[in-house]
Order: structure tokens, then C-alpha cells, then sequence
């Protein structure tokens, strides 16, 4: 107990494992009901307005695709017969599926199995929609200089290129509070204001009917679900179990059409709210938000009034969680890679202050954490606010869930979020609310549209086109900025840079506006925006710009990577000058002598013959072959001293202030430029600096850097130091990229750090790590979050040193870093680890 | 010195984010010098106050650096928010601080200037007006106490015990926390007399209420090999927990607390 508090542990009902279980007795499958019955839908209202087509495709597909109550649950709803299996979503692309569904079962990342039958029923399907998608329409949409950069990977747009937008986070406490039928009421009050001589009726009326059809139909599947619980208590022989399945009837008949009254069934409503959003599109990222604030007044009442038990509340939670992994989702195989995981990126997160500026943990959010070690899985991802006023007790639980090594939680700044959030037009209060988004992306829920995984920006792409003149793979792709060889100062050079960025971003506005009107043209969601203010009053979805808070947050990625680049030109090239620019620019062109494979030695000799002949120099047959020779061959050693050069220059991630300001300088040539551009929602772009994943696929993409990183190894996560750069250790590393201004990429940043179970060891450890937390806080850092490593990590770190130089373990009656330690030690300790425990 | 912060000193490591030695997070400053030859020490480069060669993992590396009170405390303060977070500070190691008095009093001070919580981990092996140069800028001082038979005492570590018993009567009578710690060392005093001798001396100081139990580990074996050594305790285990915690009992029948490990 702290401040009238319940803050211990509660422990595991059985029916936990016994869920948990069952989700993994199937292989995750792709299932063709959603894709058959929305085309069915489709075919029957061609005349009709779209947001009304949307509404009855969205009835039509609750009305009649299938529905089952799994064994043990206590809480329905499920988006396909099996655990884990996906519904496909056409409307959005389908060449892909259809290109790909032979080699979606054999897969390396996320591999779903097809049947025969589900595979002839979706080429039946596809047929209807060539022509009809969001992802032809945008193409269409984009201009040809967009295409060409896309195509020669200097961003990614794909995520709502092929997909639902999602990213969002609803009003889920308004829906708990007066239920579906309360929102179409809005609605329907909405629209007896509305004159038909109104300049927007048509647009108008038609929405808000829209919104009224998406809510009877949301009722009405509850209702389905009732009815099967019925039937199957009818049937069932265990008095336990039937008592159950009675319940379950009476809670879906109630919830979610009226507002709940127990905390039971407000977890019941929370969930249909959370699966069919992800039944009308198929965007991921769409965070619960602050469960345990719209969830904790139904815990309490319940508790005051004895209604319920602790144990009892838990074990509702933890069906929950359960619930959040069983949904899944598909993707096509190059965004799998980058997104790796089967993951949903269903935030949810706990603690941090309310709209007033008081402290809001409470019972719920230690409940959180314990549902999370209960089920170790990565759904949700839950995160937790932290301010200077989080109950310490708090900070020191979320670090014993971290200590588990489950990656989770994620930890976020509200002293520097909310004014982030501020900063970008949200009020004091909404900003004081917010919850996080996807990975990172903070935002006020039920209130916000923000495309916060706009898309992926190489940082690296635009330094290689500054070598290359704006060539890449032989084509004139984006501004000549100059011969590099030629440039006489750095300050030359880093404007190059600057002006290949800035291009590139422009394209990229681009790109994302044609999506943008894409999905409001051809997807807007009538029921996600039903839970958004102020479409009702606005009249318009959410993809139309009915929200109050628009934004595009696409994220940069490889700041590390550039901000030691940069400096490492700065130093060598132009200080010291002990390299020239076309030495150095040889060494990139020839991955430093470390060879590489015949397409890529390939697709590079084009893009050298290109520039040279640009030079009006002679293109012989012999010229090629030694050019590509030279590419392809094994490491000669010849460019060996200028990756020597390299390596001795100070690297971001040492608390070395001159490199940390270059790098906070670096960031803003991504960050501000992008700041300016305005989305057709009537909202801005603000930048994210975070990968995902995508750091490694993408980096497979980009050739060697001036930092010493080779051609096509993975590019630095998020804003986190480049893998085994920072060999100060933790404290240094997070002084360094606390010197970056988190403040205006308000669309999040991401900071990974990797420690030993050991360095957590006992409360001591839990102690430290809490501090660790706080300090980089009080410097102003965004979020953190922690790997904690395994065996497996070590021995590969024993393997490979160079990768894991900031790695922390605890020896003896110390910690160190353990790439220092000696190899007899190093083995101890991995031999320690192995027999388990802290 | 007509500056302190201009004073020298020659320390052989950094170790920042140090979690446990002492209290909160701390940077651990190793210095270079020691006055006692422990055949178990598992930092044989700290041993000698030359500037020396040592090589590990076929990586030679240069022990031994110096530097100004200055330029470690820019290095120090760079965590110093981590510091005031966990209740941390800074810990003088070594080695032995006292080797080099006229370096740690001066570091030790700008520590305190800076509003740093200082520790020092340290034998107490030197005349007491060394000792006398640093307390006034100590808060934790971890002292090392080995054996209470001053033969044996020398016999596994080069010198006597008594000038160390006496400083610790008189540290005792400081201001500073005095923290007595014990190297559990098989074949030198892992028996409970031993450790009870000890433990009866460490109760008769003023204000000492707490003693750690630190168990032998053969971690520094490689470093000798590097150093050109030859380890001395090769045949020796790590003294097996139930040991430990009979050990433990041990010096808490003596009505002091006590911990294993630092």
C-alpha cells in the first residue's frame, strides 16, 4: 500500500495458462471471411456515397462472418475462428497478396499458413478490387519524381500504402460511459440540426448515418455473441463453465450498446471496442491508451460496493491481455521485415499525471504490470508515463517486469512530452492526457488523427546522393548538389547535404498526401470516427479531417550513423586533412575494400559509370570490368587505414559534447524542414525518430558510410548510439543522447539500452535502474526502454565484442561492461546465467 | 600547489555506473600504488606505482595514467545527476588512495565543492596524517581489515597489521561512516574464529555497525599472466555460499550487521 495504493502483486488465476495455452495451439493463418463478405457488400452499393458503402460493408461483415467463444474465456469477441489467424483487407491492395499467397505459409518473417480453399477464394475476390484500392489511388495521386525516389528506397511510404492507417486511440472511455447507443444518439441529434439546404447536408447527413449504421451494428454483433453464449450454456454440463457462459450472454447483451455497469462489463465493452477496429481497417498501431485511467472508476465502484474481488479484477485483465495477442495481422513479406514479430503495436500505458496535473497511478495501472509478467507476451505493449512526482514504488515494480527481460515497459518523459505536445498546438490539458501510440508517438486520445508512422526516412540516403551528385543506380534521381571531390569546405558539404535531405523530404510530403487523400477518398472508417471528436459535430470522418488534432509524423532513422559520418568528414577531410574527398569517396564506393555481392557490385558500377560518364569520361567495356572487379574483390586491405582514421575519430554516445551537438545539429536537418509541411487533413508534420525495425531491411538498402559502417549492415536504431560505439557505458550513452532535442521530434524518439538480468539484481539493482531512469529524464530524454539479455546475447557478444561495447553485467561485487572482461570471466558469467536466476 | 584542482595523480581506470560499492550509483576512480601485496588481489596492476605494460586477451594495454584533480573531476560531474538521483557519488579505489594523499585529499575536496558524496575504499596501511589529509572530505570509508594475527597478516599480504587496527580506532573516533569489510579468503581465514576475531575487533569502534563479507573470486588470475606474473592461488575455490552465510552468522552473533558481497 503507498497513499491508499494497492500496489503488490496479485497472484495468477490457472485459466491464465490454460488461455495462454490454447494461443499457441495454432500456426497463425490466414482466414478469406472479412475479404468474401466486404466484396459482397461492395458489389450491391456502387451508387452509393463511400462512407456510406463503408458503413454497410462494416454491417454486413458483423452480421455474418463467423464467431466462436473460446474454451476458459471470460471475455468474447474474436476476429476469426482460430487464435492469431488474420482477415484480409482488399479495399486497402491486394497485388501483393495475390503475388505473394504461395509463399506466405514458407516465409522467413511472420510466416501465415493459407488453405487451398482460402487461397481460391481470395483470387475470386481480388478480381473485384484492381483499380479500386487506396494504394492505386494514391500511386495515381503521386508525382513522377515521388515514384522514382520511392523506387531507389530513399524513404518508404508502405505502411499506409498497403494498409489501414490505425495509429489511433479512441475515445475508449466515452464508449464505456454511455456505450454505442449513447454515440449514435450524438449522432442522431447531430443530424436533426443539420437543414437539407445546408452547404455540407449531403456530406454531412450521410456521415452521421454512417456512424449510426457502424453503431446498431457494433450492438448487434455483441448480441450474436449472446446468443451463442446461451446456446452453448444450454449445452454445457459443467455447472461452472454454464454459469460462465450465462454471464458472458447477459454482458454482451448489455455492453456495447449501454454504458457499463460493472467493471466486468466494462472490460467486455473495452474489448469489442479494441477488435472491431480492427475489423473495419486493418491498420495496426491502435492503442488501448490510458486503461488505467477510463478502466479504474469500474475496478473501485466494484471494490466499494464488494462487488468484486482483487483476484477476481486480475484475472479480468489478464483475459484482456490474452485477448490483445490473439488478434493478428498480415503483411506483405518487405513490411514484415520491418515490422517484425507479428506485432500489433497495441499501446497501452499507465501512470503519468491527468488533464489537472496531478498524479493518476492508481490501482489499475500496478494491475497492468502484473497482468503484463503474468503473460509474458509482446501484447500489449505497455508502457508507463513517468514524472518528477510517479510514486517511486511504482518506477521500482515497472522495473522488476523489466528485469524479466519481456523488453517491457517502455518508459515515457512527461516533462518533456507534454510540452512537446503543447508546442504543436494541443491545450495544457489534452497534452497532460496523452498516451503513446504505436512504438513511441505520443498524442491525446479521442481527439487525434496523427498518421504517426507516416513512413521511414533514411538519414543515410541523402549523404550517399551527396557523393554521388543525386545519382543512384545510374539515374539522375534527386538535385545535383556538386562534385564532392571539388567541395572546399565543410560547410559546403554539410549544405549539400542539407539541400539532398530537404529534396527528399519534399518528395516524401508528397507521397504521404497522396495516400492521405487516398484513404479519405476511398477508406474513411465511419465507426473508428464515431469515437473521435469532433467528426460527429464536424460532420466528416476522421481520414476527411474530422478530428481536432490532425498530424503526419513520418520517422527519420540513422541519426548516429549521420552524426558520426558528418563529424568524421569534418575531422579527417577537412580539419586534419588527413584524407581527401576522393579518397574517401573511393573507400565508400568500394565498401572500404570489404567486397560485396555480384548485384550489388552490379547496381553500384552503373551508378559509377553514370557519373562518370556525366564527367565526359570514356565508357569502355574495360573501364566496367575493372570498376566492378575492384568492387566485388575480397578485402584487399587497401582502404584499411581510412577505416583505421575512422574508427579513431570520437563517436556519438560518449558524452563527448562535441560529436553530441553535431548530432543534435544532424537531427534537425531531418526534424525541421519537415516541421513546415502541412497535410490535407488541415494538420502539420512533425518527425518521429524511430525505426521499428526497419533499421536492419532498410540498412540492407544503403551502401557504406563515412562513419565505418560497412554497405548493407543494419543502419543505428532510433536515436540510440550505432551498435557498439558507445563504450563509455550506460551513463555516458544516455548523457549523449540526452543531448539531442527531443522536444521537436514530437512524434517520438526511441532510445534502446541493453543490460544484464544482473545489473538489476536485488532491490539495490532495481534502485540504480530506477535512478538511471530518472537521470536520463531529468536531462530531458523522451523514452527508454531496456533489453535484457540473455545467455545467447553474451555468448554472441563474446563472439562479436565490437558490436556489444555497451553492454553492462554484473561480476563480482561490481558491474562492468562485459566486453571488457577477460574471456575466463566472460564464460563465468554466461555459465551463471545459465543456471538461471538473479 | 598554488591550485589543488592543478594537483597530479596517476590513476589506471574510470569505471563509471558502478552499482555496488557503496550506495547509489557511483564512479569508481582506481588508483595507481599500494602499500600491501595481497596474494589473492585481483587488480595486480594497481600494485605498483610505475606506469606498466600488462596484456590481456592478446590486447596490450598501457596501466596508468596521469592526470589533474581538474580534469577527473570534469569526467566525474558528467554523472553527477545520476549521482543526486540514487544517493550515488564518487568511490576512490585503487590500489590504495593513501598512496597517493596529496592527490586523493585534493580529489576528495573537489568532490565535496561540487556537492558530491565521496567513498573510499581503503586498507588504512599509512601513517594517520595521510589518513588526517582526506577525512574531512570523506563520507563512507570501506576498510579493509584482513586478519586479526599480524603474523599471518603479513605472511599473505607483505606487511604487519598494527598500524592498521590502530587507524581504524582513530577513524573510528571521525566523523566519517566507517564500513569494515573482509576478503574471505580459503586458506587464510574462512574459519569462523577467524572472521570472529575480527568481527569482536570491529565491534569495540566507535559507531562501526556494519561489517561485509566479500567472497574470494580468482577473477584477476588473467591479469597476472599479463602482467608476467605467476598467480599465487591457483589452487584456490571461491568459499561455497553455505560457507558464506555460516561466516555471516558468525560475525552477527557479534552484534554487528552483516552482508555478503559489497
Amino acid at each position: 500500500m503507498s497513499n491508499g495504493i494497492y500496489t503488490e502483486m496479485i497472484e495468477k488465476s490457472p485459466r491464465i495458462d490454460k488461455l495462454y495455452d490454447a494461443l499457441f495451439q495454432a500456426k497463425p493463418e490466414v482466414v478469406a471471411d472479412r475479404a468474401v463478405l466486404l466484396t459482397e457488400s461492395y458489389k450491391q452499393t456502387e451508387d452509393l456515397p463511400m462512407i456510406t458503402r463503408r458503413a454497410l460493408a462494416f454491417a454486413h461483415i458483423l452480421e455474418n462472418i463467423p464467431i466462436t467463444i473460446r474454451d476458459n474465456e471470460l471475455v468474447v469477441g474474436s476476429t476469426c475462428l482460430k487464435s492469431r489467424s488474420c482477415q484480409l483487407f482488399p479495399e486497402f491492395s491486394f497485388q501483393w497478396i495475390l503475388d505473394e499467397l504461395d509463399t506466405m505459409g514458407t516465409r522467413s518473417a511472420d510466416p501465415f499458413y493459407v488453405s487451398e480453399e482460402t487461397k481460391e477464394k481470395i483470387r475470386e475476390v481480388c478480381k473485384y478490387w484492381k483499380g479500386k484500392t487506396t494504394s492505386e489511388f494514391a500511386t495515381s495521386l503521386m508525382g513522377k519524381e515521388t515514384l522514382l525516389a520511392i523506387e531507389h528506397n530513399i524513404f518508404t511510404t508502405g505502411n499506409y500504402f498497403y494498409n489501414g492507417v490505425g495509429h489511433v486511440t479512441v475515445a475508449y472511455g466515452k464508449v464505456l460511459e454511455v456505450g454505442f447507443e449513447g454515440i449514435a444518439k450524438e449522432a442522431a441529434e447531430e443530424l436533426v440540426k443539420c437543414k437539407v439546404s445546408d452547404a455540407d447536408y449531403v456530406t454531412k447527413s450521410a456521415f452521421l448515418k454512417a456512424v449510426i449504421i457502424c453503431c446498431d451494428a457494433a450492438c448487434k454483433y455483441a448480441e450474436r455473441y449472446s446468443a451463442l453464449a446461451t446456446e452453448m450454456a444450454q449445452n454445457c454440463n459443467d455447472p461452472i463453465r454454464k454459469q460462465e457462459l450465462l454471464t458472458i450472454a447477459q454482458n454482451c447483451k448489455r455492453v456495447p450498446r449501454k454504458g457499463a455497469t460493472s467493471f466486468y462489463e466494462a472490460c467486455q465493452s473495452f474489448w469489442f471496442v479494441q477488435m472491431l477496429i480492427q475489423t473495419e481497417s486493418n491498420g495496426h498501431s491502435v492503442s488501448p491508451g490510458r486503461f488505467d485511467q477510463y478502466m479504474n472508476p469500474y475496478f473501485k465502484a466494484d471494490l466499494d460496493k464488494g462487488a468484486i474481488t482483487r483476484e477476481f479484477g486480475q484475472e479480468l485483465v489478464d483475459c484482456l491481455w490474452i485477448k490483445l495477442n490473439d488478434m493478428n495481422k498480415i503483411r506483405d513479406a518487405a513490411s514484415a521485415e520491418g515490422f517484425a514479430g507479428y506485432s500489433l503495436f497495441q499501446n497501452l500505458i499507465a501512470g503519468g499525471q491527468d488533464s489537472q496535473g496531478l498524479d493518476a497511478t492508481n490501482d489499475m495501472s500496478y494491475m497492468c504490470i502484473n497482468a503484463t509478467m503474468h503473460v509474458l507476451l509482446p501484447q500489449p505493449s505497455f508502457s508507463v508515463r513517468v514524472w518528477n512526482k510517479s510514486p517511486h514504488e511504482f518506477l521500482i515494480r515497472a522495473a522488476e517486469l523489466t528485469r524479466t527481460g519481456v523488453g517491457l515497459p517502455a518508459y515515457y518523459n512527461d516533462e518533456v512530452i507534454i510540452p512537446a505536445l503543447v508546442n504543436r498546438g494541443l491545450t495544457l490539458e489534452d497534452a497532460r492526457d496523452y498516451n503513446i501510440i504505436g512504438c513511441v508517438e505520443p498524442q491525446k486520445a479521442g481527439k487525434t488523427d496523427g498518421w504517426h508512422d507516416a513512413a521511414f526516412f533514411n538519414m543515410c540516403r541523402p549523404l550517399e546522393l551527396v557523393f554521388s551528385n543525386g545519382v543512384d543506380k545510374g539515374v539522375q534521381i534527386s538535385k545535383k548538389t556538386g562534385d564532392v571531390a571539388e567541395m572546399s569546405t565543410f560547410e559546403q558539404f554539410y549544405d549539400a547535404y542539407k539541400t539532398q535531405t530537404s529534396y527528399m523530404i519534399e518528395l516524401m510530403v508528397n507521397a504521404d498526401n497522396a495516400i492521405d487523400v487516398a484513404h479519405a477518398q476511398r477508406c474513411p472508417l465511419p465507426f473508428l470516427s464515431g469515437m473521435i471528436d469532433n467528426c460527429i459535430e464536424k460532420g466528416k470522418s476522421a481520414q476527411e479531417g474530422g478530428a481536432v488534432y490532425n498530424f503526419t509524423g513520418p520517422q527519420g532513422f540513422g541519426v548516429a550513423n549521420m552524426a558520426d559520418s558528418l563529424y568524421a568528414v569534418k575531422q579527417l577531410v577537412f580539419d586534419q586533412k588527413k584524407i581527401t574527398m576522393a579518397e574517401l569517396k573511393e573507400a565508400l564506393d568500394n565498401n572500404y575494400g570489404y567486397g560485396m555481392d555480384d548485384d550489388k557490385a552490379q547496381q553500384l558500377t552503373v551508378g559509377i559509370m553514370a557519373g562518370l560518364k556525366e564527367r565526359g569520361i570514356e565508357i569502355t567495356e574495360k573501364l566496367i570490368a575493372e570498376v566492378y572487379n575492384n568492387i566485388k574483390g575480397q578485402n584487399t586491405g587497401k582502404y584499411q587505414h581510412i577505416l583505421d582514421l575512422i574508427n579513431q575519430v570520437p563517436k556519438f554516445g560518449n558524452d563527448n559534447d562535441d560529436v553530441d551537438s553535431f548530432a543534435r545539429d544532424v537531427a534537425y536537418t531531418y526534424t525541421r524542414p519537415l516541421e513546415t509541411y502541412k497535410n490535407p487533413r488541415g494538420g502539420v508534420y512533425q518527425a518521429g525518430l524511430y525505426p521499428v525495425s526497419a533499421n536492419v531491411p532498410l540498412g540492407k538498402q544503403t551502401g557504406a558510410t563515412p562513419d565505418g559502417r560497412l554497405a548493407y549492415t543494419p543502419v543505428a536504431d532510433g536515436v540510440s548510439p550505432s551498435a557498439g560505439k558507445d563504450i563509455n557505458g550506460p551513463t555516458a550513452s544516455a548523457n549523449s543522447v540526452s543531448k539531442l532535442d527531443h522536444y521537436i521530434a514530437s512524434n517520438g524518439t526511441l532510445f534502446n539500452m541493453k543490460f544484464h538480468p544482473s545489473a538489476l539484481k536485488g532491490r539495490a539493482g532495481l534502485e540504480s535502474f530506477v535512478s538511471l531512469i530518472r537521470g536520463y529524464f531529468d536531462q530531458k530524454g523522451s523514452h527508454v526502454q531496456f533489453n535484457v539479455v540473455s545467455k545467447e546475447t553474451l555468448k554472441d557478444a563474446q563472439a562479436n565484442p565490437d558490436k556489444y561495447r555497451g553492454l553492462v553485467v554484473r561480476v563480482a561485487g561490481y558491474s562492468a561492461l562485459f566486453t571488457t572482461l577477460s574471456k575466463s570471466l566472460q564464460d563465468d558469467i554466461i555459465n551463471r546465467t545459465e543456471q538461471g536466476g538473479f | 600547489m598554488e591550485n589543488y584542482l592543478d594537483q597530479k595523480g596517476r590513476v589506471f581506470n574510470v569505471q563509471k555506473f558502478s552499482i555496488h560499492d557503496g550506495p547509489g550509483i557511483r564512479t569508481i576512480i582506481f588508483l595507481k600504488g599500494c602499500f600491501l601485496r595481497c596474494k589473492w588481489c585481483c587488480n595486480p596492476e594497481s600494485q605498483s606505482h610505475e606506469i606498466q605494460q600488462m596484456t590481456v586477451g592478446g590486447v596490450t594495454k598501457t596501466v596508468g595514467e596521469d592526470v589533474t584533480v581538474r580534469e577527473m573531476i570534469e569526467k566525474i560531474l558528467k554523472d553527477r545527476i545520476y549521482y543526486r538521483r540514487s544517493g550515488g557519488g564518487v568511490t576512490l579505489s585503487g590500489g590504495e588512495m593513501l598512496y597517493q594523499p596529496e592527490f586523493s585529499s585534493a580529489l576528495l575536496r573537489a568532490c565535496k565543492e561540487n556537492g558530491i558524496s565521496t567513498a573510499v575504499e581503503s586498507t588504512a596501511c599509512a601513517s594517520f596524517d595521510k589518513i588526517e589529509k582526506c577525512l574531512p572530505y570523506i563520507d563512507y570509508y570501506l576498510m579493509d581489515i584482513k586478519h586479526f594475527n599480524s603474523d599471518k597478516h603479513k605472511q599473505f599480504t607483505g606487511q604487519p597489521n598494527e598500524l592498521i587496527l590502530e587507524n581504524a580506532r582513530k577513524i573510528a573516533k571521525s566523523d566519517v561512516e566507517l564500513i569494515i569489510r573482509v576478503p574471505v579468503i580459503p586458506t587464510f581465514n574462512d574459519t569462523v574464529e577467524e572472521i570472529t576475531d575480527i568481527a569482536k575487533f570491529a565491534k569495540t569502534l566507535d559507531g562501526v555497525k556494519e561489517l561485509h563479507l566479500l567472497p574470494y573470486h580468482a577473477f584477476g588470475s588473467d591479469k597476472y599472466k599479463g602482467l608476467g606474473r605467476k598467480y599465487l592461488m591457483e589452487d584456490i575455490v571461491a568459499p561455497a555460499s553455505e560457507k558464506m552465510e555460516q561466516l555471516k552468522s558468525a560475525v552477527e552473533n557479534c552484534g554487528l550487521k552483516c552482508q555478503i558481497g559489497g
